[in-house]
């Protein structure tokens, strides 16, 4: 049984009939055709498919699409703004902090929720707010280095927005 | 194709609401973070036909910390509890026990009642659909035998994880359940009858783990203050960061002089329901020493009870919980 659900998606609105039983993970993917965010383990371990429920890291394969009614969604798709990189997204950029990639867009999300709240964390918040997240190529340095370089940037002035 | 079963999602928003709807839908099943049932469904193991999202209930979203007392409302996310001024210093328990549960993401999703109400888990139970029907399925699910315990006569052995429940029993804490028909309060020790008896005394086990009725959940917790009290919370895992606990322990106490005035100590991941240790009162009244530390081992080893329900080996679990007991005994009464 599909339920109406009304959502700022990315900062646009969007209202969409969603089954019961639809993931906001799928929901996103198939639905909406964003597939910046990425299936990992599909069960909450990963942090693959993270993306902001009002500003909060969420798991998308965890949450029911049906429960984010009236929120504000954010997606990877949602941080570079007429071509420009986004903080977070230069910092993964400039210091190597992807290799595969495919943890990427979860672990740009869950930085991009930690520099929204504190844009200055120290190491060892970076490493606590990204403990839900998994990597299995860079080893998490060039990560934190990434969270680390965004921070500066926003501090400097040089980008604008996590 | 949806990944999950066909189900109704309702999201009430007062108490009355929800009541309503189980009024209309009985069999319908609570839904909080989603991080633990989510993952059930997926797996199969259990397939709502509705599903009440508790997480927009007004009523149940307050919180309220101070010197006075606790007072968390179900739908309160554990992430709240962990950083929430009131809760960090005055109940530090609950504040380390609630920001140790899984990764920073889970806590932002999970709820207070989903985590005191957790499932409990076994690794022949949190398995996916194919793998449990080609391992004969367990007595937790449909099957006839517990597969950690083949000669446990009908009682199941899963194991209760969650984190916020030995912390808040440590500070005797109770619980509000709601009904359709009002609300009735319980000390939070008693919701847990996960006992495992292999005596037929019908005292629940890791299947049957929780006090509550049908049609009934839980709506807050509360804890009224005790002055002078000290408090912690610390748990072993095989990955720091996420992951279900080898062992979590709770100790509240009060030291006067030097004299250890007040101790109780709680444990879980490793009964089917956390253990609040009987016989801590015996071995308060003097100096902390030897005989003390000697006294809480004997009441580990006598009362916790971890099987081989996960990865780690149950004697190993016990042993775990014995030392986080004792480091964590000394030191909250150094200060």
């Amino acid at each position: 049984m599909a339920t109406i659900i009304e959502l700022t998606l990315n900062g646009r609105k969007r209202t969409d009939a969603v089954p019961g039983n639809r993931l906001l993970l799928d929901y996103l993917r198939e639905t909406v055709g964003l597939t910046g965010t990425k299936t990992g383990c599909d069960g909450g371990e990963c942090g693959a498919c993270t993306v902001l429920v009002d500003d909060k890291p969420t798991l998308s394969c965890l949450t029911l699409a049906a429960t984010v009614a009236d929120k504000r969604v954010d997606t990877v798709e949602s941080l570079g703004k007429g071509g420009a990189l986004s903080a977070v997204q230069r910092g993964f950029h400039e210091k190597l902090g992807s290799q595969c990639g495919y943890c990427t867009p979860g672990f740009i999300m869950a930085s991009a929720g930690l520099l929204r709240r504190n844009p200055r964390p120290t190491e060892d918040e970076i490493r606590a707010a990204l403990g839900s997240n998994i990597c299995r190529c860079t080893g998490y340095v060039k990560i934190v280095e990434a969270v680390q370089h965004a921070s500066a940037l926003l501090a400097t002035g040089e980008a604008r927005s996590p | 194709m949806e990944a999950l079963c066909e189900f109704q999602v309702l999201s009430p928003t007062s108490l009355a609401g929800v009541l309503e709807a189980r009024t209309a839908h009985p069999q319908a099943q609570l839904l909080g973070g989603g991080t633990d049932l989510v993952v059930n469904i997926r797996r199969g193991i259990v397939a709502p036909a509705v599903l009440i999202d508790m997480t927009g209930v007004a009523e149940l979203r307050a919180i309220r910390a101070d010197a006075q007392g606790l007072e968390i409302g179900a739908s309160v996310r554990l992430a709240e509890v962990a950083q929430h001024p009131g809760v960090v210093a005055h109940y530090p328990v609950v504040a380390e026990a609630a920001a140790s549960i899984a990764g920073p993401t889970h806590r932002n999703m999970g709820t207070v009642g989903g985590n005191l109400c957790l499932d409990t888990r076994c690794i022949f139970y949190n398995q996916s659909q194919w793998w449990r029907s080609a391992n004969n399925h367990c007595l937790k699910t449909t099957g006839e035998i517990c597969h950690v315990a083949p000669k446990s006569r009908g009682v199941c052995f899963a194991t209760f994880s969650g984190d916020l429940a030995p912390a808040l029993m440590t500070l005797d804490a109770e619980v509000d359940i709601q009904h359709a028909a009002g609300k009735r309060t319980l000390p939070l020790r008693d919701l847990y009858i996960g006992h495992a008896r292999h005596d037929g005394s019908g005292q629940g086990d890791g299947k049957h783990y929780l006090a509550l009725q049908p049609g009934e959940f839980i709506a807050a917790v509360r804890v009224t203050s005790t002055p002078g009290l000290r408090s912690g919370y610390d748990k072993i895992r095989i990955r720091r960061s996420i992951e279900y606990p080898v062992a979590g322990v709770a100790v509240a106490l009060r030291r006067v002089g030097d004299t250890l005035a007040h101790l109780r100590v709680a444990v879980t991941g490793t009964n089917p329901r956390p253990v609040l240790l009987e016989g801590t009162e015996a071995l308060c009244g003097g100096a902390l020493d030897a005989r003390v530390f000697k006294g809480l081992d004997e009441l580990v080893r006598d009362q916790i009870m971890s099987m081989k329900t996960t990865f780690t080996p149950g004697h190993y679990r016990r042993r775990v919980a014995g030392v986080l007991a004792r480091r964590l005994v000394q030191r909250l009464f150094a200060g």
